[in-house]
């Protein structure tokens, strides 16, 4: 029998070595598993390479990671968010390195992680500082870079519901980076508001099938970056 | 310096509904972040647009009701919004396969500087320290088959934004068909900068003292 389901999120990351690369899902507080990532940072590894879109925002989620300084490179798209200055000073300090990547090259190099893809050609950043270092060819008398595919050690994101097979269901724009990051880790880990029987997710509206997925945890009430920040809460 | 300070032109809001009548009914949209937002509130009678976000939503809706905001329905502004019927939800990769593969008709982005061959500077001053984010402008510009620019003529110490060659770094090479500011409307076509419209009451000679490039006028 498969069963996918992990009692708590300290169970879920409790292997996650120091070192280890890691894609966590969200845009902005949309998609963050904010449980997942406050269970890594109790557990303790460091060193670490997270790839996500944003930065995080107060000091919760992903920014509190970062200014627990677990985290010595960020790849992402758009580091600046309002109320956080914990990546900032981090960047400036020179203890976080930053890969910047244009967003749809960083959704598409994820896609091709997942997909067995080692590298693409996109129009996207040529002629631009992005595009230094970069490879070029050029197809029908237009100017493409080479882009390679991005994979990763674990991913952790969220869903509305899951299934103890791994299927899942995202809620409205929380979906974004999360069915990507699934098939791009090797061990992708997810928080789920429910997590339902085999039979109970219709088949023809699973987003991400489970093959993607390798443990599901529960977390039926989960929290939001912006309330904990309008709490006063900051993290541990 | 006095020059600008008297010419105003165009208030925000009619610049954004000067550029949505230049929009097609049925047309596939992204709103940048900024003025190009406002672009929502003045469809054309009897015309639909449907808006693309490039976290994932198609169908796009204005803001929410008070008391009536999901964290986990916003735009790429981050901002709460809603979904129209008929919207649909999506992953990321399949968000930027709409505007890579040139399935958007149309991106609506703000500037720092418009050179006269179509460069955009929109995402970073270079400025050492400063920390760059660049989203998801370059793949806009990249993949979007029409690109038009709405901002300020110039910046607020009074500097051009329409120039010669873009001092700060590219967001993308020969890539804005159309620039609307306060004070004209002006396309980008092989032989550089060439106005459209002006707003009325501003004369081409002053529109051109405030740009740092040749124009030509609506006439030639």
């Amino acid at each position: 029998m498969i069963n996918k389901r992990v009692l708590n999120p300290a169970e879920a990351v409790a292997d996650i070595a120091d070192g280890s690369s890691i894609m966590i899902g969200g845009f902005g507080e949309a998609g963050s598993p904010i449980e997942l990532i406050h269970a890594l940072i109790d557990q303790g590894a460091s060193d670490l390479t997270v790839i996500s879109n944003n930065t995080g925002s107060g000091e919760v989620g992903l920014a509190a990671l970062l200014k627990e300084r677990r985290v010595t490179k960020v790849i992402c798209s758009f580091p600046k968010t309002l109320n956080s200055t914990v990546f900032p000073e981090l960047y400036r300090e020179g203890f976080t390195e930053l890969e910047l990547v244009p967003q749809g090259t960083l959704a598409e190099r994820i896609r091709a992680g997942g997909a067995g893809v080692p590298a693409f050609y996109t129009p996207t950043a040529v002629g631009t500082p992005l595009a230094e270092g970069k490879e070029f060819r050029e197809f029908n008398g237009r100017d493409y870079l080479l882009e390679h595919g991005l994979a990763a050690d674990y991913s952790l994101i969220k869903g509305l519901a899951a299934d103890s097979h791994g299927n899942l269901l995202y809620n409205k724009t929380a979906r974004n980076f999360a069915p990507i990051m699934a098939m791009a880790a090797d061990v992708t880990i997810v928080q789920a508001a429910s997590v339902l029987e085999p039979g109970e997710i219709d088949p023809e509206i699973v987003v991400t099938p489970g093959i993607f997925v390798d443990r599901v945890v529960e977390v039926a009430d989960p929290a939001y970056e912006s309330e904990l920040i309008a709490a006063g809460v900051s993290y541990p | 310096m006095t020059q600008q300070t008297q010419v105003t032109g165009w208030t925000r809001e009619e610049m954004a509904q000067r550029l949505a009548q230049d929009i097609a009914n049925g047309s596939y949209v992204n709103l940048g972040i900024g003025i190009p937002e406002l672009v929502a509130k003045f469809v054309p009678e009897g015309r639909t647009f449907i808006y693309h976000t490039e976290n994932g939503l198609l169908g796009m809706g204005p803001s929410p009701a008070e008391g009536e905001a999901d964290p986990e329905l916003i735009n790429a502004g981050k901002r709460h919004v809603t979904a129209n019927p008929g919207s649909a939800y999506f992953h990321h990769a399949d968000s930027f396969a709409m505007i890579r593969g040139g399935h958007l008709d149309l991106s609506v982005l703000g500037a720092m500087q418009i050179a006269q061959n179509g460069d955009l500077a929109n995402w970073s001053t270079g400025k050492p320290g400063a920390i760059p984010a660049v989203g998801g402008a370059m793949d806009l510009v990249a993949g979007v088959k029409q690109v038009f620019v709405i901002t300020q003529h110039c910046t607020k110490t009074g500097d051009a934004k329409l120039v010669e060659s873009c001092s700060y770094p590219l967001t993308g090479r020969g890539v804005v068909d159309r620039v609307y500011t306060n004070l004209a409307v002006i396309d980008v076509t092989p032989d550089g900068f060439q106005v459209v419209e002006l707003c009325p009451g501003v004369e081409f000679e002053t529109v051109q003292e405030l740009t740092g490039a040749p124009l030509r006028s609506a006439s030639e």
